[in-house]
């Protein structure tokens, strides 16, 4: 099976998720130097198979191979990651936001080992080629659609790799970028026609212009061959139509097909005027105007981001327009009008479901928020499940749902209380041919049938072909309305994409776009000449600084521009140690009691005073019987009463040794042990006083001398504020650095290191890097806040504490690191490295009770967690004056642990996907 | 009723959706069980276990029986070094207390001279510096005078009797599990809550109920009854079965009276959460803000430390939070059997708090109602 020419091959692959079987039995090889495809719509496999290819994924069954070499084995996928380009599914998915288009290219520039002038020429380069140059300062996030997918693309050319595998590169995107994109890539393989390009799409007409084909459906490949082999083999026009012909029979359906509408002056149902929302100085929509009658099927056609949801939910009252106004039926739009809503049915383009609640129990729900009768709403949902072919799903929860059933389920939600208008938002995206087919069907019948207004958003060309009238929209503004008929025919266009094409090039000239079109086409002629080529590392090394540092600079940026997560990072800790400073405090004084005299005699005041004189204690009432005093000891007034028993005064003179009653309040039995040492402390004195008066000397004469060290005026702050420093170190730099690592799954991009030649050192330690400055930063400023605003001086080595501390943030961090490799979303790896660090770190560390009278499991979580180790260098050094000798074995602990969390985090993070 | 039943219907989705919520299920399951059990049962604030060492220089009968009379539960077994060992071992934080008892020490004794016995105590471990030496003075005091069988003379003038009140065997548990579960309560309404509405505007659910006939009010009520309702059946559990079964410890208070104070604090609570839902943009933001606010609502709500051991301005500061309100009336109802004629004024404040709370946050989740979250 090797044949020199054979780029990939596939054999016999097969892939479930959990039970779920997502490709079946997959072969495939693809021609060196050949544009090939898989057609196909959502779900059906194409990503996954994708993914497999370009080793991101772990085979399960099969074999896949690259160049003739077998990509199962870890050494060889490691060497190929420098041939292969991969740009997963998703506008800009393994794109980075906050980072500059130049950023975002130096960054994968540097994940391939490139200098900095071979960098420059080539981004350069790539740059003018896309026409991205203009706009190489802007953040990735802040480009329109097309524009992030010809990032993507520069990303993904950086390293002149021979296979470029792109995933739904054109999804989403306005037709002229479409456009664009492929003239760009044609240009590229016409420099490097050995360059081989698979990709995926689930648009038929692209797939026109590829060398070969293989429609997937089910996991399944239902046929192989060139686009012109597949419309022959099923004797059809074109792909959309071969492909429908290709499934199995029973997915099969009647062509659809919507009555004509007959306007025959029908009121107007929505009318928008000079409709204009902006956020801030971005002008999302821009003085839009339309008017829709009742029972039209209305289509608004555009790329994502143009502003058809913001005018959308301007219509349905979710957002005020900054100006302009809508009106339903005449009446002005009202966001807290109830009687509005109850005429409008909403479904938004993720399908806001309940997708914990089954399909019967999402329909009982809005049936009884919009307070329909008891009967009403049985009859709706039994003629709903069947009318949307749900009732065989009836009782399953929506999350397991595939994409068409839960559109199917969100349409019936939307319209059981009867809406006379429906507005409806890309409520087709994702789903294949079929299951759109079928939801037009319904859509044709309540608006024919049952007049409902219908105002649709979508970026299917077809799908605006079916709409009675349709709005252009393109970068907030409407370019165009009418019949597709009208917009064609005015343009002379073959048409619906053509003719929109034509108006966004309209629309673009006359914005300063030129400088682009310019550097597009003075790109044409440098390309015949030679192509740079560039010195391909091809070794993988263990370790490489340049990628390390690449990844270290990439995630500060990152921080510093997530305002949130900085000001936390740097706030957050200084604010946690003046409220834990202040809260935690083991002193006890101003200890408020009440006096319950019952003999009132110079005695009885005398032994009274000893109290009044003590620092300790402070006198809050006087109270004249025991209910009293029981009252305020309930309520928490006072924390001692202290009760003098009627005839005290004569019973000392009689030597009847009277008895003085003391309650304390035991709700804090810390404090109420030492209300009682102070109590016992104040007595004795009271007696020995009264013994030194009276002389009579009998007793002997030991004498206890206590020795306070380290703290001679016994106060928390210099225990406490020390001990609380290193228990913020412990949580907090775990904290910011376990999201870190946990965002780039959720975000999508870690693909960018299964992807590239990124080892897992390299990985984990680029991205531990910066929160180690930051945790260190941290410390700084914990310790300038515990020095000068708590005052709690140093009496040890300041650069004990220094180096301690480097080493400590390390090892956190390193701990913050394991936490996020086996977390999947970034709410568990906040509470996860809450609940693991918090205990262990407050209770079990020595800030409350010393780590020596620890025992059991607290004694356990104390030796094998790291804080209680540190806590006796900031402890030891800044209040002990402890010395390196003292504190070597914590030293040598924290490294300890360092070592432990990282080999552990390397072991858990794989470098492929499962 | 119509408001009653949407927000009856809305209630028993956020139950539905919360039985789904892995995260959010394990996270009370724990909080409600370790976070309570574990510092409750291991942290003692209680003088227990002492980490002591003697210097023996005296080494007569006397010596012996002084420092052998040091027992658990207050202390260890006492070990014996050398007086040179002294600092090494306290700076590593080996021993808390080093008792010095110097040569000639049960000789000057019996002679009636000066004897002196000197403690050296790490008073950096402040939980026990002041309470062990206290132990350690009573203790060798008494030893001494039974030893020598000392006629006891002034000790009897006037004698003492300390009562403690409402905890006599002053256990620590019972202070530290209250405490912690009611900063369990106070931290789970919020993260229910807030959570609550942020997967609803992460998933866009919320803007669908906002294009139905519901009010913001309607949907906010919805998410406190059901959230609070969860929280109190679980706390309800947990009083029952961690803290009375699994450490034994006996609950005298009024349970009626403090669950009426839960659910005024929880009404309170989880309109915080739904403020803190309304500011955040994501979950992990959540988190973020979350962390400090529960934070300060544990350590200075008077559970810890009392309120009036802290500077004046955050005394006034922390009487904004209903966490402090809710601290002095659960100790008062759980501790010390107060009934409604001691708490109706914290009661009352809390019931206050939670209502100014709820009209800000509802006033936020209209403002934040449309605005773009992904």
């Amino acid at each position: 099976m090797d044949k020199p020419d054979e780029v990939v091959s596939v054999t016999q692959v097969t892939h479930h998720y959990k039970q779920q079987l997502a490709l079946a039995d997959i072969s495939l090889s693809i021609e060196k130097g050949s544009i090939a495809g898989l057609i196909g719509p959502d779900g059906v496999g194409k990503s996954t198979l994708l993914s497999l290819i370009a080793g991101v994924k772990k085979i399960q069954h099969g074999e896949v191979h690259l160049f003739s070499q077998n990509i199962k084995l870890n050494h060889v996928r490691n060497q190929l990651c420098h041939r292969i380009a991969y740009m997963p599914q998703g506008l800009g998915k393994n794109l980075y936001a906050t980072l500059s288009v130049y950023e975002n290219l130096r960054f994968f520039s540097q994940l391939f080992g490139q200098n900095h002038q071979q960098r420059r020429q080539h981004i350069e380069e790539l740059l003018a080629a896309t026409g991205l140059a203009p706009f190489a300062k802007r953040p990735a996030g802040k480009l329109s659609g097309g524009m992030k997918q010809k990032l993507g693309l520069c990303c993904a050319l950086i390293h002149d790799p021979d296979l470029l595998i792109l995933d739904e590169p054109t999804t989403g995107v306005d037709p002229l970028s479409r456009l664009q994109f492929w003239e760009l890539i044609k240009r590229i393989k016409a420099r490097t026609p050995d360059m081989t390009i698979l990709v995926a799409t689930a648009y038929m007409e692209e797939a026109e212009r590829y060398d070969s084909l293989a429609a997937l459906y089910n996991g399944k490949i239902l046929a192989t061959g060139s686009p012109k082999a597949l419309c022959q083999q099923t004797l059809t026009k074109n792909l959309d139509e071969a492909f429908k012909a290709l499934q199995p029979e029973h997915t099969q359906q009647a062509n659809l097909s919507i009555p004509p509408y007959q306007q025959n002056s029908k009121p107007v149902a929505i009318e928008a005027s000079q409709l204009t929302k902006r956020f801030g100085d971005f002008t999302a929509v821009d003085q839009v105007n339309f008017r829709i009658y009742q029972g039209e099927i209305f289509g608004f056609l555009g790329s994502n981001g143009c502003g058809k949801t913001t005018t959308m939910k301007m219509l349905t009252g979710l957002l005020p327009p900054t100006e302009g106004k809508a009106t339903l039926f005449g009446e002005p739009m009202n966001s807290r009008s109830l009687s509005h809503r109850k005429n409008i049915g909403f479904m938004s383009q993720n399908f806001s479901l309940y997708q914990e609640l089954t399909v019967k129990q999402n329909l009982l729900l809005h049936a009884r928020l919009f307070q329909l009768s008891h009967d009403e709403t049985n009859r709706r949902i039994h003629e709903l499940l069947s009318r949307m072919s749900l009732a065989n799903v009836a009782d399953e929860l929506t999350v397991d749902l595939p994409l068409g059933i839960k559109q199917r389920l969100s349409l019936a939600v939307a319209i059981i209380h009867r809406p006379k208008i429906l507005i409806l938002d890309e409520p087709t995206s994702g789903v294949d041919p079929i299951a759109r087919d079928q939801f037009w069907q319904l859509l044709a019948e309540l608006s024919r049938k049952e007049n409902v207004t219908i105002f649709i958003s979508t970026h299917f060309m077809n799908e605006a072909e079916r709409c009675d009238r349709i709005s252009l929209m393109h970068a907030g503004k409407v370019l165009a309305a009418g019949t597709t008929e009208k917009l064609v025919s005015e343009k002379q266009a073959s048409n619906l994409e053509a003719a929109f094409i034509q108006y966004l090039q309209e629309s673009e000239q006359t914005e300063a776009d030129q400088k682009t079109q310019l550097s597009i086409s003075s790109r044409d002629t440098d390309s015949k000449q030679s192509p740079p080529t560039l010195k391909k590392h091809s070794q993988a090394s263990l370790l490489s600084w340049q990628r390390l540092w690449a990844y270290a600079q990439r995630e500060t940026m990152e921080i510093q521009r997530d305002p949130i997560r900085f000001l936390f990072a740097l706030l957050g800790p200084i604010f946690l140690l003046v409220v834990m400073g202040y809260g935690i405090s083991m002193d006890v004084n101003h200890m408020k009691y009440a006096v319950l005299d019952h003999d009132q005699t110079q005695y009885s005041r005398h032994y009274l005073e000893a109290f009044e004189g003590s620092k300790y204690f402070q006198q809050q009432l006087v109270v004249g019987n025991n209910q009293q005093a029981e009252h305020a000891l309930t309520k928490g007034e006072i924390e001692l009463v202290i009760e003098i028993p009627p005839q005290f005064g004569r019973q000392i003179l009689k030597k009847e040794s009277p008895e003085v009653g003391i309650w304390i309040d035991g709700a804090m039995p810390f404090r109420a042990e030492t209300i009682r040492g102070y109590v016992q402390g104040v007595h004795q004195n009271y007696l020995q006083q009264l013994s030194k008066t009276s002389a009579r000397q009998t007793y002997h004469q030991l004498k206890i001398e206590p020795r306070f060290r380290y703290n001679q005026s016994i106060e928390s702050i210099y225990a406490i504020v020390p001990g609380v420093m290193a228990t913020l170190l412990t949580f907090i730099p775990a904290m910011l650095m376990a999201v870190a690592v946990v965002r780039e799954k959720e975000l999508g991009s870690i693909t960018n290191y299964y992807a590239t030649p990124t080892t897992r050192l390299e990985f984990l330690w680029g991205k531990q890097l910066p929160y180690i400055s930051l945790s260190f930063i941290n410390f700084i400023s914990l310790f300038l806040v515990t020095w000068l605003f708590f005052g709690v001086p140093v009496k040890g080595s300041f650069w004990l504490l220094v180096i301690g501390s480097g080493l400590y943030v390390v090892a956190t961090t390193a701990l913050g690191l394991l936490i996020s490799t086996f977390t999947t979303t970034q709410v568990a790896a906040l509470f996860g490295t809450l609940i693991i660090t918090i205990i262990p770190s407050i209770n079990f560390s020595g800030l409350i009770s010393p780590v020596a009278s620890l025992s059991g499991g607290a004694s356990v979580m104390s030796t094998y967690f790291p804080a209680a180790y540190y806590l006796n260098i900031t402890v030891g050094v800044f209040t002990k004056a402890a010395t390196w000798a003292d504190l070597k074995p914590n030293f040598l602990a924290i490294i300890g642990f360092f070592i432990v969390f990282t080999l552990l985090s390397a072991l858990f993070l794989p470098k492929q996907e499962h | 009723m119509k408001f009653l039943q949407s927000i009856f219907w809305l209630g028993l989705k956020e139950i539905a959706s919360l039985r789904q919520d892995k995260v959010m299920l394990f996270l009370m399951t724990f909080a409600f069980t370790v976070f309570i059990y574990v510092p409750a049962k291991e942290t003692g604030l209680e003088m227990r276990n002492a980490a002591i060492a003697v210097v023996d220089e005296d080494n007569s009968p006397l010596s012996r029986q002084l420092y052998t009379s040091l027992l658990p539960p207050y202390f260890q077994k006492p070990h014996i070094i050398q007086f040179n060992e002294i600092d090494k071992n306290m700076s590593q934080g080996i021993y808390t207390f080093v008792l010095l008892i110097p040569s000639k020490f049960s000789q000057n004794i019996s002679h009636g001279n000066e004897a002196n016995i000197q403690v050296y105590i790490d008073a950096t471990a402040m939980s026990q510096a002041v309470i062990g030496l206290d132990y350690i003075n009573q203790i060798i005091t008494s030893e001494v005078t039974q030893f020598f069988n000392h006629e006891v003379s002034a000790q009897d003038l006037i004698n003492l009797n300390i009562r403690v009140r409402f905890n006599e065997n002053l256990y620590s548990s019972w202070f530290m599990s209250v405490n912690q579960f009611i900063n369990v309560i106070g931290m789970l309404a919020i993260v229910l809550t807030g959570a609550a509405l942020i997967r609803e505007r992460e998933h866009g659910t919320i803007e669908h109920l906002l294009v139905m006939p519901l009010t913001p009010a309607e949907i906010m009520l919805a998410k406190i009854w059901s959230n609070g309702l969860v929280i109190v059946l679980a706390s309800l559990l947990s009083l029952k079965l961690i803290i009375g079964e699994a450490l034994s410890i006996p609950i005298r208070g009024e349970i009626g009276l403090f669950i009426i104070g839960t659910c005024s604090y929880l009404f309170a609570v989880t309109s915080l959460g739904i403020f803190l839902g309304t500011v955040a943009n994501s979950m992990p933001q959540l988190g973020l803000l979350f962390l400090p606010i529960v934070v300060v609502m544990n350590v200075l709500s008077g559970g810890i430390t009392p309120l009036d051991n802290m500077p004046f301005a955050i005394q006034y500061l922390m009487k904004v939070f209903p966490s402090t309100h809710f601290v002095e009336f659960s100790s008062a109802v759980l501790f010390r059997q107060a009934d409604l004629t001691v708490v109706w004024g914290s009661l009352l404040t809390i019931i206050v708090i939670g209502i100014i709370f709820f009209s800000v946050s509802l006033q936020r989740l209209r403002k934040t109602v449309g605005k773009n979250l992904s």
